[in-house]
């Protein structure tokens, strides 16, 4: 099947004074419909200006953006107008992304009445409250004219995805939607974003920096671990966690602190050569984590960008010295 | 290793701090906060002792508490806190100034979440150094200049450069380590970290908990460590305390805490946080959200979510009692909880 999204050899790079900040470098990636890829790495590695990259938010200085397997940069306006409905984001912070102006039913009413053919408000209305009963907040009346201040932090959320969901779409792009909810509201969310993957097909790319996360939410999809603007290993989830093949990535994985003091305490580190996180005005030429790698070879690691190689028919890797 | 053996490490008996009743309170427009709730506990010297809950459950307002950096509008209108130096106790709630600058950071420190925003932008590392000692009456910079170096090659650190330089000038890591090191000049038994690795990425949270974890078994000092995180918990703490709407629910050993929980909340916690070792485990959510501090629910504060509840827990606020070794409770029905190891927990319910 053809992929619904695809990002292909996508590059972004920022001013920062007189400086040039490649944040995305060569980032290629595709999502097939219904699967959950997820972006996973640590601040500033990219994650975040990929995803809005995907979700057509922002224009890629070079390399191209395929919905569909058409490049949404060089659609007319109606079919801009369809990607843009079709594609919807999830924001971190439900403090910032709601309208605090606004009740419940009128942020969700605003987009219903102009995007999705419903002309009363009564209508409207009607809709919204089946999309809270969809994100589980319910009885709908409860929340419909309650202004955002007055819901916690997971029912705000509840609330931007039901919004996300009033144009019908097939691609949500959530960027760490769940980093701020407190652990014990968390899981519902999660549990709530998966049941919309499967009872409407519902293609996600998942940005997070919790790789615990990342393999609770798309354990039947797949990861890409992110580096210095470059991905460095995508594969199936089950494999890239327990058997992960690019230093990085394993060094994330050993270094992970757990809920769980036997384990975590037994669990065998990694020993990087270099403690320091390399600025993004400054990447290290070569394969930009040769600096702190415990596999570094001179003379090849720190001269040549390793490329995203085929392992097998599933798991990618960008490792000059693993190579399988 | 055995990890279930080495609490016996620090049980020296040896107190450093009790805790006796103690609440908070703030006046809001709306009503009376109580942040803190009749919070009674031990620290051990030598120990390590964490408190986990979620935001707003009153676990940064009792580190507060208990170096008195209360805000203004913040009230004690019970409790004591004894803070027990070469066997003479102090009580912390009522020193005077003196007696309360001498307290803090030579006995006790505090280590707060923000590392940027504990630092001066505009005066170098070592100038904020020296500060710090002259105001805790250490005046000789030499002497100042010989401690913090030998500190900062603990916390692994570039001694020589970290001094000079100014706290734009480090990393979030680096910043967390001077922090840590700087909170340690005065020698203190008594660190209370809030949240020290949480806004860090992974593989500097992993040299900052290394770092403690070798200064905590190179100069043997007593740590109260404040954390949303369960799994930082899991990584440093001898005992840990769950904190629910402004009380201690549950004080356990790590391996207890973790592996046999007996308050619901702790279990569901628990149960609600994903790992990476092992399959992929069926998580479960704690129904509702966590109750208004300005608004208690009556009885135990928990019952709304809980689905052990009865009867008496709508009309009682539980205590704190004894169900095993160094593990207490404050459950009604912890008993049933046990039995059925927290079964009721997972059942699917809404928000």
């Amino acid at each position: 099947m053809a992929p619904l999204l695809q990002l292909v050899d996508v590059e972004r790079s920022f001013k920062v004074g007189r400086a040039l900040v490649r944040a995305v470098d060569g980032v290629s990636l595709s999502i097939r419909e219904g699967e959950v890829l997820c972006l996973v790495g640590e601040s500033g590695c990219g994650k975040t200006t990929t995803g809005k990259i995907a979700a057509g938010l922002l224009h890629p200085s070079s390399g191209q953006v395929l919905f569909q397997g058409q490049d949404i940069w060089r659609m007319n306006r109606q079919e801009f107008r369809r990607f843009r409905k079709a594609v919807q984001i999830i924001h971190q912070d439900p403090y910032a992304s709601l309208n605090p102006t606004q009740t419940v039913a009128s942020i969700l009413s605003a987009p219903i009445l102009r995007h999705s053919g419903v002309h009363s408000r009564h209508q409207a209305r009607q809709r919204a409250a089946e999309l809270l009963a969809t994100v589980d907040l319910t009885p709908p009346e409860d929340f419909l004219d309650k202004y955002p201040h007055q819901l916690s932090g997971g029912q705000r959320q509840r609330v931007s995805v039901a919004r996300a969901l009033t144009v019908h779409p097939t691609f949500i792009m959530a960027d760490e939607a769940v980093s701020m909810l407190d652990v014990s509201i968390r899981v519902s969310l999660l549990k709530m974003l998966a049941r919309l993957r499967d009872e409407m097909g519902m293609t996600y790319l998942f940005i997070t920096h919790d790789l615990a996360v990342a393999k609770y939410f798309a354990w039947e999809g797949r990861i890409a671990v992110m580096y210095l603007g470059r991905v460095v290993e995508v594969g199936p989830t089950p494999e890239l966690i327990n058997h992960p093949l690019h230093p990085y990535t394993r060094a994330l994985l050993s270094a992970l602190p757990e809920a769980d003091p036997k384990a975590t305490r037994s669990k065998e580190r990694v020993q990087l050569r270099s403690l320091d996180v390399p600025s993004l005005l400054n990447i290290p030429p070569g394969c930009s984590f040769h600096p702190r790698c415990p596999l570094f070879q001179e003379g090849l690691c720190d001269v040549q960008v390793p490329v995203l190689k085929a392992v097998d028919s599933s798991v990618e890797v960008a490792c000059h010295v693993v190579t399988g | 290793m055995q990890p279930e053996s080495s609490q016996a490490n620090h049980a020296r008996d040896e107190v450093v701090l009790s805790v006796e009743d103690l609440w908070v309170t703030y006046q809001a427009r709306r009503g009376t906060v109580k942040a803190v709730r009749g919070v009674s506990f031990e620290l051990h010297r030598g120990e390590t002792l964490a408190f986990i809950g979620e935001s707003g459950c009153g676990k940064t307002t009792l580190g507060l508490a208990l170096i008195r950096l209360l805000p203004a509008s913040a009230r004690v209108p019970r409790g004591k806190i004894v803070h027990w130096c070469d066997g003479l106790p102090c009580e912390v709630l009522t020193m005077d100034e003196r007696a309360l600058r001498e307290f803090r950071w030579r006995a006790c420190a505090m280590i707060f979440q923000s590392a940027l925003n504990a630092f001066n932008p505009v005066l170098r590392v070592w100038d904020q150094v020296l500060d710090t000692a002259q105001a805790h009456g250490e005046g000789n910079p030499q002497v100042v200049r010989q401690r913090m170096l030998e500190l900062f090659r603990l916390v692994q650190l570039d001694p020589e450069r970290v001094m000079r330089s100014y706290p734009h000038e480090l990393s979030g890591g680096m910043r967390q380590r001077v922090l840590l090191a700087l909170g340690l000049l005065l020698g203190p038994q008594l660190i209370i970290l809030d949240e020290p690795t949480t806004a860090l990425d992974i593989l500097t949270q992993r040299s900052v908990i290394e770092v403690l974890r070798s200064l905590r078994s190179e100069l043997d000092f007593s740590l109260i460590l404040i954390s949303h995180d369960l799994s930082l918990a899991a990584e440093l703490a001898d005992r840990v305390g769950t904190m629910y709407a402004g009380a201690l629910v549950e004080v356990a050993s790590v391996w207890d805490a973790y592996y046999r929980p007996h308050h619901p909340y702790t279990m569901g916690l628990i149960r609600a946080v994903p790992t990476i070792s092992g399959a992929r485990q069926d998580l479960i959510s704690i129904p509702g959200t966590p109750p208004d501090l300005i608004d208690l629910p009556p009885g135990c504060t928990f019952h709304p979510r809980c689905p052990y509840a009865t009867a008496i827990c709508q009309k009682e606020e539980p205590r704190l009692e004894a169900v095993g070794v160094n593990h207490q409770v404050a459950c009604w029905n912890w008993q049933e909880a046990v039995r059925d190891q927290g079964a009721r927990l997972a059942v699917e319910t809404g928000i």
